[in-house]
């Protein structure tokens, strides 16, 4: 029988870098205060954990201007999106196999 | 098994955030049922109004009658979503709210201005039949925000707006069959699939 915390990333037992996740996977391109509402965070604590994704290359970032506000939005790489259906798989296995 | 716990509680973190990005929640199976019984009320009045009174007076009743149950209904709406909304710890007005709204915008403003021109025109037959019709579309096209019920709801209004353009003698009837019962019965299944106090064991 296989490990099933194998899958398990540990990248993802932050709960704040589970929720990104869970959002950037079924939205494209969601901008940072939609996922600061979402998730119901502070600046400094989303920012630190977007940046964590970012330099995983799980998520990536794109910088626009829109008049002349800056607009920051966040998309979920190829990459990213299976390391997290490895992790989501690995959670339900665990879940399934419960002693 | 404090591990075990702690993966649930990751699983229904996941679910919760890709509904709450994706998807309104938060309307209410009160909303459905209170703008339904608003319009029963209006299209009560408006059988009224035409059995008492005729001509040109008629008609500017029957639109200041529209737009009473217009805002009653969506008013009511609102408010029990917004009650819904602070139970759920969401906000209503969030990106995907905005989203919907859109969606349903287009239809619906595209059908106001059609109806504003069958009643220029003098084609006051077709109306309600056009009401329901591009009412239908909104719901459809907003359905990929919302539950799929809603959906439904559009399919069945569609058909009904149609129903009532090929037998428009018939077609304040079956206005108060598309706005009011069905709205009533999409918002009491709503409140028994989503509202109503789930017992679990």
């Amino acid at each position: 029988m296989n490990n099933p915390i194998e899958g398990l990333n540990k990248v993802f037992e932050s709960r704040i870098k589970l929720g990104v996740m869970s959002i950037l996977l079924v939205n494209e391109w969601v901008d940072y205060n939609a996922l600061k509402e979402y998730l119901e965070v502070t600046d400094g604590n989303l920012a630190s954990h977007l940046k964590g994704l970012e330099s995983r290359k799980f998520i990536e970032v794109r910088k626009q201007f829109v008049g002349r506000k800056p607009l920051t939005t966040y998309r979920c790489t190829p990459g990213g999106k299976k390391a997290f259906k490895l992790h989501l798989a690995a959670l339900e296995n665990l879940i399934k196999n419960k002693p | 098994m404090e591990n075990s716990e702690k993966h649930l509680q990751d699983i229904a973190e996941i679910k919760q955030m890709m509904e709450r990005s994706s998807r309104f929640i938060s309307l209410s199976g009160w909303s459905g049922i209170s703008a339904g019984s608003f319009a029963l009320l209006g299209a009560f009045a408006a059988y009224r109004l035409m059995r008492s009174s005729t001509g040109p007076s008629l008609d500017s009743y029957l639109v200041i009658d529209a737009i009473i149950v217009l805002i009653l209904a969506l008013s009511s709406s609102i408010y029990f979503s917004w009650r819904k909304a602070r139970k759920q710890g969401a906000t209503l007005w969030s990106p995907v709210t905005r989203k919907l709204l859109l969606n349903m915008a287009i239809p619906l403003v595209t059908g106001g201005i059609y109806c504003a021109i069958m009643f220029w025109q003098d084609q006051l037959h077709l109306i309600a039949g056009c009401t329901l019709i591009f009412y239908g579309l909104a719901l459809v096209n907003a359905g990929r925000f919302t539950n799929k019920e809603a959906v439904i709801l559009g399919i069945a209004e569609i058909i009904l707006g149609i129903a009532a353009s090929i037998w428009y003698a018939y077609s304040f009837w079956i206005w108060g069959i598309g706005f009011g019962l069905f709205h009533i019965l999409y918002g009491i299944t709503l409140y028994s699939k989503y509202d109503r106090p789930k017992t679990h064991e």
